[in-house]
């Protein structure tokens, strides 16, 4: 329970970690920690105030990250948490932890190149697969299940993976 | 029974950033309009996640509207409550999709262009369209490589793929002028550093689709003749088809929600 023995900072503290383990819904092994899309908690009179950013402008799980912050803020006893969208700086795979990564590719997704830079994006792409670590890779579809995923397949292994891609 | 249409105040920022928005909604509900039906399962999820992006950039820019206008209107509101002529988006994206060629050339024509227009636009005086313009311009660089890949795919490709393309290229030309073109209202807003003059775009937009036009074997045509009338909501007659879909519901059963 929150009650006034605490001072803003360690409030602060507590719901940036409350709100660090909300996970992607369509990623859930990465939380919005890893993702980059935490920005910044705020206490304001007591107020919990969370700023998160849109990884694809038309992300829909950017509804369901915010409604998923409020519920485990109030659960933590948080009253009337808000949440809200920020869109500069935008959002780039460079802000992905490196836990991050190494949680993606566990899980059977390659993790975007580092350094997304507009080279990385129209330059030769050399994706490891996920599986077997071959980079004798293939795309298959620019897009993939969801916005931030192209469909790769692994000419070493065979295997079809999703790629994270760069932005 | 149906709902009236809202009044919108269309000062310049107002009236400028509904045009943006508009073309986002607009093409995004057209290339939504293949989803299930694409010629393959890869480009059915190419055209709506690419959908998508564009319907995402028309939130963000009705939001940022109805910001400025303050008076009450919603990007709910701005997208199911304004009728034909309200509408200020390009007419080469209510153009119908046609076959997959005519849609891969009219998404060529203007990604080519939003991703120039979007990446001068992060310099943008106004803070807000500056970040919705920074966001845009990762999402069109991804939508310019996919339709350069189809544009040669398909001009490189059988007889039969090379004269649709043409055909369809030959077709939507006219369309293409006015994304360059600027009235009064926007030429103040240039002036003050908030927009960006678009014709200073079109070298760099002509040299990109004279490229990719090339490597296809395709060609542009000679005519500088455009037609131009959708940012003061002259349209085609696809808009209001097109529109009559989009807003039915809301149309039907104002308000409803679920």
């Amino acid at each position: 329970m929150v009650t006034a023995i605490f001072t803003d900072a360690e409030l602060r503290q507590r719901a940036w970690d409350v709100a660090a383990d909300v996970v992607d819904p369509e990623i859930p092994v990465l939380t919005i920690a890893d993702l980059g899309v935490l920005r910044e908690v705020a206490i304001t009179d007591g107020r919990v105030e969370v700023a998160i950013t849109p990884t694809y402008s038309g992300c829909p799980a950017m509804n369901m990250i915010t409604l998923e912050i409020e519920l485990a803020l109030e659960r933590e006893g948080f009253r009337d948490p808000k949440v809200r969208t920020v869109l500069s700086p935008a959002w780039t795979t460079d802000w992905m932890s490196e836990e991050g990564r190494r949680k993606l590719r566990e899980y059977g997704i390659a993790p975007p190149l580092a350094a997304s830079s507009r080279r990385a994006l129209f330059g030769v792409q050399r994706v490891a697969c996920p599986q077997c670590g071959s980079e004798d890779t293939e795309v298959l579809s620019e897009f993939g299940s969801t916005s931030c995923k192209a469909l790769w397949r692994c000419k070493n292994c065979r295997e079809p993976f999703d790629y994270f891609k760069c932005h | 029974m149906a709902i009236a249409s809202i009044q919108v105040s269309e000062t310049p920022l107002v009236l400028y950033t509904l045009r943006r928005a508009d073309d986002a909604l607009i093409l995004g509900h057209r290339l939504s309009e293949w989803c299930g039906h694409a010629p393959m399962l890869e480009e059915d999820m190419a055209l709506a996640n690419m959908g998508l992006d564009l319907l995402g950039q028309a939130r963000e820019l009705y939001s940022y509207a109805a910001k400025v206008e303050g008076k009450g209107n919603d990007e709910d509101k701005f997208a199911y409550l304004r009728d034909v002529r309200q509408y200020r988006n390009l007419l080469l994206l209510e153009q119908p999709n046609g076959d997959f060629a005519r849609t891969m050339v009219r998404q060529f024509f203007y990604a080519a262009f939003a991703d120039l227009y979007w990446r001068a636009m992060m310099k943008s005086g106004d803070a807000t369209l500056a970040a919705i313009a920074a966001k845009s311009e990762k999402e069109s660089a991804y939508h310019v490589r996919h339709s350069s890949e189809w544009m040669v795919r398909l001009g490189d490709g059988t007889a039969e793929s090379h004269a649709r393309a043409q055909t369809a290229i030959d077709d939507l030309w006219a369309f293409t002028g006015e994304m360059f073109e600027v009235d009064g209202s926007e030429r103040a807003l240039i002036d003050s550093g908030i927009a960006v003059d678009p014709a200073a775009l079109r070298a760099q937009w002509l040299k990109t689709i004279s490229d990719v036009v090339g490597e296809a074997t395709l060609t542009l045509p000679k005519s500088d003749w455009m037609q131009q009338g959708g940012r003061s909501g002259r349209h085609s007659e696809h808009l209001g088809h097109l529109l009559s879909e989009l807003q039915s519901m809301q149309r039907t059963f104002p308000g409803a929600t679920w």
